[in-house]
C-alpha cells in the first residue's frame, strides 16, 4: 500500500520535473534576450527624442534653419565611418568564431578606431555650431537637435569605452565563453546603433536640408 | 526521490548542450558583405537625392527618403543584428513588433496632438475658423494688451 503511494509520488514528481525544464529550455540563452530587451527600452528613449524632434523641428524662433547648418558632405563621412565599423565589427564576430584571438582584437581595435572618428566629427560639428550661436539654447529646433544627436553620440561614447574594456578582457583571458558573450552583447549594441543612426541622419539631416 | 534528482540533473544537460549549438547561426562573411553593399547602396541613394536635388518637390524626396530609411533598417536588422523570428524561441521578434507598435503609436500620437495644439493656439489666426465657445471675449482684450502678442 505504502509502496504504491511513494511509487505514484515519485512518477508525480519526475513528470512536474520534465515539464518545468521543458518550460524552461524555451529560452535558449536569456542574455541575448535581456539584452535585446534594453536595446528595445532604449529604442523608446530615441523614439522620445525623435518625436521631440518631430514636434519642435520647425521652430527656429527666428534662428539658423537646418538647411543653413547642416553640412552634408560631413553627415555623408560620419555615416560611412558608422556604417564601416559595423562591417569590421561583423569581421571580429567572424573572427572570434574561427578563435583568431588576435585578429578579433585588431578588427575590434578598427572598429574602436572608426567609431572614435565619428565622435571627434561630431564634436567638431558641434563645438562649430555653438562657437557661431548656434548652441541649444538658441530655439526649440537646435535644443531637440542637440539631445537627439548628443544622446546618439553619448551612446557611440559608452561604446568605445565599453570597447576598450573588452579588449583587455580579450588580451587577459582570451576567447572564453564570457568574452564570447560581451563580444556579442557589444555587436548587437553597436550595430543597433547604427540602425538609430539611420533614423537620424535621414529625418534630422537629409529632411531638415530639404525644407 | 532519486528519480526526481536524475530528471534534473538530465534536463541541465540537456540545456547545456543547446548552449553549445547557439553559436553555429551568427553570421557568416557572405551575409555580413551582402548587408554592408546593400547598406551603400541605400545610404548613398539618399544622400544623392538630396545633394543633387533629383525631385523638384521636397514632398516627394522626404516620403523617397522615408522608404529607403525602413529598407535599410530591415537590411541592418537582417543582416548585422541576425533578426529572424526563430532565434531565442520567437521572444525577440515579439519585443521588436511590441516597440515598433509603442514607436509608431507616439510618434504619430504626438505630431497630430502637437499639429492640431499649434493649429488651435496660434495667434492672430482666423477667428471666422474658431467655434463660438472658445472665441472668449474678456481673454482676448486681456491678451490685447500683452507686448509681444499679435
Amino acid at each position: 500500500m505504502s509502496n504504491t503511494s511513494t511509487s505514484t509520488h515519485n512518477a508525480t514528481g519526475a513528470a512536474s520535473g520534465s515539464r518545468y525544464f521543458v518550460r524552461e529550455h524555451h529560452p535558449e540563452n536569456g542574455t541575448m534576450l535581456g539584452f535585446w530587451l534594453y536595446l528595445m527600452s532604449d529604442c523608446l528613449v530615441f523614439a522620445c527624442l525623435f518625436a521631440a524632434y518631430a514636434v519642435l523641428g520647425r521652430n527656429y524662433a527666428g534662428g539658423p534653419t537646418g538647411a543653413e547648418i547642416f553640412d552634408l558632405p560631413l553627415v555623408g563621412l560620419n555615416t560611412s565611418l558608422l556604417l564601416l565599423s559595423s562591417i569590421t565589427y561583423g569581421f571580429a564576430m567572424l573572427e572570434s568564431q574561427k578563435d583568431r584571438l588576435r585578429n578579433t582584437m585588431i578588427w575590434l581595435a578598427v572598429t574602436g578606431l572608426l567609431g572614435a572618428c565619428f565622435i571627434y566629427f561630431e564634436l567638431y560639428e558641434f563645438v562649430h555650431l555653438i562657437m557661431e550661436g548656434s548652441g541649444p539654447q538658441r530655439s526649440g529646433f537646435l535644443t531637440s537637435f542637440f539631445a537627439l544627436v548628443g544622446t546618439h553620440g553619448l551612446h557611440v561614447s559608452f561604446g568605445i569605452i565599453w570597447l576598450v574594456t573588452l579588449l583587455f578582457q580579450l588580451k587577459r583571458h582570451g576567447l572564453t565563453p564570457e568574452n564570447r558573450r560581451r563580444l556579442m552583447c557589444l555587436s548587437m549594441f553597436w550595430h543597433f546603433l547604427d540602425v538609430v543612426w539611420i533614423g537620424v541622419f535621414t529625418f534630422v539631416y537629409l529632411m531638415g536640408v530639404l525644407s | 526521490m532519486s528519480a526526481h534528482h536524475d530528471h534534473a540533473a538530465h534536463g541541465h544537460h540537456d540545456h547545456h548542450d543547446h548552449h553549445g549549438h547557439d553559436h553555429a547561426d551568427h553570421g557568416s562573411l557572405k551575409s555580413y558583405a551582402t548587408g554592408f553593399i546593400l547598406a551603400v547602396l541605400l545610404t548613398v541613394i539618399p544622400f544623392w537625392l538630396v545633394m543633387a536635388k533629383v525631385f523638384d518637390k521636397s514632398s516627394t524626396t522626404g516620403f523617397v527618403l522615408l522608404a529607403f530609411a525602413a529598407v535599410q533598417i530591415v537590411v541592418h536588422m537582417v543582416y548585422f543584428l541576425h533578426m529572424n523570428s526563430k532565434s531565442e524561441g520567437g521572444w525577440t521578434m515579439l519585443a521588436l513588433l511590441f516597440t515598433t507598435m509603442v514607436v509608431v503609436i507616439m510618434m504619430s500620437g504626438s505630431l497630430w496632438v502637437m499639429y492640431h495644439l499649434n493649429h488651435n493656439m496660434m495667434p492672430g489666426m482666423d477667428h471666422e475658423t474658431v467655434p463660438e465657445s472658445i472665441r472668449a471675449v474678456p481673454v482676448e482684450k486681456d491678451m490685447k494688451k500683452m507686448p509681444g502678442m499679435s
